[in-house]
């Protein structure tokens, strides 16, 4: 008998793996494509931003949207905004952005298509001015690198990630340093549920939402101060999260960078899935959006736990499993590197069927060595917990050590009054001394922890890749009449969660373009230049 | 027996345990302040077993303790379920004789409300607590227009299919959305439609109390933990078995 050292914890067989790669990257290259070919107006007023354009008219509709949309009325959005846009700014007909945006609104500006010398004007002007926007997001980035230098990272691997949600920004600011004081790592301020489906970032500081707070670049900025003075205190760099999601996902990315948030939702399905938003609309914002976070050295955190909390944990494993592979592939085309990718997975099983928390560990192993770069995200129990709290504790203590086990990156702490109320201060003080108890009492618990090779663990979470191969075969042999890349005609047939979301439905399909031949995005040729 | 006391571990004593905050710092003064909002909410003796201090202004408290109070369970008010539990098999039996047409079923998440947990739970095949949802019943087609759908376009919706019932959920509950939004939703399909011809308004979430539903304006309320056989017999019972009932009595 040979004596193989065994390949990590679970010895994957790296063919296997090698092959689960090899079919996201099959499933997902179409889509890339599709990406490169399309622009969206969410795109397009990204690119506006970080030229620097802010602001918003007496209406609250923002600047961007204004200059956007007179762009679009006179030459429409297929050759990008900027030849046209920059084009009347050589030609004088204002001094800068916002006085552009607003003759523009007010209908005293035409826009065409610049040629000749013209044309290499409006280029150049614009190259300039959107790479100064790109140089302050790498700037913010140099600075986050500097205050994590001088304050520190935290001591203890998971990260502590804790959510606020008032709805009101300036009730977020001292509920989120109080969370830092008790020993968050990352701050979530969740967004008002609506907002993935409005066609603009709010403007200023907002002091209503629903069940959330507007994500928009002022809240943004007077959280990040805010945390920075808790961060002084404290002795340790406390991140901020939030969410690149819906239909302004590329915008909401420009400013995160803009104004160094650190951590970002991003998933590649789930506006599609989730929100009805249209799949080629998503496709094309969330490759800019990564681009951008890559560059800005933002952590994304993907969304695989909603699958589960739809479907069944135990059924649907394999499905989380794909999207995480999905995710991986279309994050590094985007130019995100592995210590960026943030793949959520979560803990849903029904605690009543037998052999729950083996399951749970063998999937979030399987996670963990599947990608042993990634900071995983782990997601606690929300489907199960019922209204008892005191069952609902326990839960959350075998989620901590599950986490603590499988070596999670980011630990998304669970409340005993999940699915009852928004979290009181007691019920946070009690999560964090549950998180606390368990890592102080087995931390170090994977030190020893190795799943018997042929045992339970291990063939869970072999089964579980076999049928995410399975799947990723099933999308990757998938077609429509349309002759759609595979993966759209696998979204279109219900292939994931059950919901049916063809091509050329849902929200924001009418601010897709296909691209002109002479199409010219100054963002985009730097944000892709360099690699 | 009619009337009760809390138990702890013995007939009659009462016990309850009672957990809050006080925004102090801890001391002993904040324990005695724990013990006296105890007393005055009933308990004596009240003990107070733990306290700890949460930052410098705040203050946890568990407290244990025998209360007086009876209660009398011949004067509690609740919603009891009138109508007969079916299974799949009956509701799908009783629609075919008594519509002679599948039933129509139109469902939404209406206003802002992005949670289609619970309308999906209700209406999909995968179904909730061991049943299947709506679309498993050959009888009845389901419309499930998913999350932030207006209130026009679910009226709109509704005329489109001809629904039998439409059912609304909804989960977020800041601010009291869930109520205004359900009243507005049954006051669209008041002036939509006239009044023999409207379908089956049906309000469902975790936060909804079920006697609540002629304050909103629909004919049924759902709680927290309904499952979608619950639904499909209610529907049975009020669309059709009421309807021969009404036709029967020549109303």
């Amino acid at each position: 008998m040979t004596t193989r050292r065994p390949r990590g914890k679970l010895d994957l067989d790296p063919v296997t793996v090698r092959k689960a790669r090899s079919l996201a990257r099959q499933v997902g290259r179409p889509i890339v494509k599709l990406a490169q070919q399309h622009t969206t107006v969410s795109v397009e007023r990204a690119t506006l931003r970080l030229a620097g354009l802010q602001g918003a008219d007496a209406d609250g509709i923002p600047w961007v949207n204004r200059l956007l949309d007179a762009v679009r009325g006179d030459v429409g959005i297929e050759h990008g905004v900027a030849l046209p846009v920059w084009d009347a700014l050589v030609r004088g007909e204002a001094d800068d952005l916002t006085v552009l945006a607003q003759k523009a609104a007010a209908g005293s500006v035409r826009f065409r298509l610049p040629e000749g010398r013209d044309l290499t004007r409006a280029r150049s002007a614009s190259r300039k001015q959107v790479g100064a926007g790109v140089r302050r997001v790498d700037a913010r980035r140099r600075e986050r690198d500097r205050l994590v230098k001088r304050w520190g990272d935290p001591e203890q691997k998971p990260w502590i990630y804790l959510i606020v949600a008032t709805g009101d920004i300036y009730e977020d600011i001292p509920q989120a340093q109080q969370a830092a004081r008790e020993g968050a790592d990352v701050i979530a301020v969740i967004r008002s549920t609506g907002q993935s489906l409005l066609d603009y970032v709010p403007e200023g500081a907002t002091r209503e939402g629903f069940a959330g707070t507007y994500a928009t670049q002022e809240n943004f900025r007077l959280m990040r101060a805010a945390l920075d003075e808790s961060s002084a205190d404290l002795g340790r760099y406390v991140r901020l999260t939030n969410y690149a999601s819906g239909l302004c996902m590329p915008e909401i990315a420009a400013l995160a960078g803009l104004e160094r948030l650190d951590m970002m939702l991003n998933d590649s399905m789930y506006g599609i899935l989730f929100r009805d938003i249209n799949p080629v609309r998503t496709f094309v914002d969330q490759r800019f959006s990564r681009q951008v976070h890559a560059r800005a050295g933002i952590i994304i955190n993907t969304g695989e736990d909603n699958y589960l909390t739809t479907a069944d944990a135990v059924e649907a494993a394999h499905t989380v499993t794909t999207s995480q592979l999905l995710n991986e592939y279309f994050a590094k085309e985007a130019g995100l590197e592995d210590w960026q990718l943030g793949l959520g997975h979560a803990f849903e099983i029904d605690p009543d069927l037998p052999d729950s928390f083996r399951m749970e560990l063998a999937h979030a192993l399987l996670a963990r060595e599947l990608f042993p770069e990634a900071p995983l995200k782990w997601m606690p129990p929300t489907r199960h917990m019922t209204g008892d709290v005191f069952r609902g504790y326990l839960l959350d203590g075998f989620f901590n050590l599950a986490g603590a086990l499988t070596g999670q990156g980011i630990l998304l702490v669970g409340m005993m009054t999940e699915a009852v109320v928004t979290p009181w201060l007691s019920d946070r003080d009690l999560a964090l001394q549950n998180v606390r108890y368990v890592l102080n009492a087995a931390g170090s618990l994977h030190e020893d922890f190795r799943p018997a090779p042929d045992g339970f663990i291990a063939e869970r979470a072999r089964q579980v890749l076999a049928e995410s191969i399975d799947l990723l075969g099933r999308i990757a042999n998938d077609s429509d009449a349309a002759g759609d890349p595979p993966l759209l005609a696998a979204i279109a047939d219900g292939t994931f969660g059950l919901m049916k979301r063809p091509a050329d439905a849902g929200r924001g399909l009418d601010g897709v373009a296909e691209k002109a031949p002479e199409y010219f995005n100054p963002a985009t040729e730097i944000l892709e230049g360099d690699r | 027996m009619t009337i009760l006391r809390p138990y702890g571990d013995t007939t009659g004593d009462g016990m309850v345990q009672l957990s809050f905050t006080l925004p102090m710092p801890h001391s002993k003064v904040a324990e005695g302040a724990a013990a006296q909002l105890a007393k005055k909410m009933g308990m004596d003796p009240a003990l107070v077993v733990h306290a700890k201090p949460m930052g410098p202004d705040f203050t946890f408290f568990v407290v244990y303790g025998r209360v007086n109070h009876l209660v009398d369970t011949s004067k509690v008010n609740v919603v009891e379920r009138d109508f007969l539990l079916l299974t799949p098999k009956e509701v799908n039996a009783a629609i075919k004789r008594g519509l002679r047409r599948e039933l129509v079923v139109v469902g939404a998440c209406i206003g802002t409300d992005a949670h289609t947990v619970g309308i999906d739970a209700i209406l999909n095949i995968k179904g909730f607590a061991g049943e299947k949802g709506l679309e498993y019943y050959s009888e009845i087609n389901v419309v499930n227009l998913g999350a932030q759908v207006s209130v026009p376009q679910l009226v709109a919706r509704a005329k489109e299919e001809g629904a039998d019932a439409v059912l609304v959920s909804q989960v977020v509950t800041q601010r009291d959305a869930h109520l205004l939004n359900t009243k507005e939703m049954s006051a669209a399909f008041r002036e939509a439609y006239p009044a023999d011809e409207r379908p089956l308004l049906i309000a469902g979430g975790p936060r909804f109390d079920e006697s609540m539903a002629t304050e909103l304006g629909v004919d049924r309320v759902f709680a927290r933990g309904t499952t979608p056989g619950e639904v499909a017999s209610y529907l049975t019972d009020a669309i059709i078995t009421k309807r021969a009932e009404r036709t029967k009595a020549g109303v």
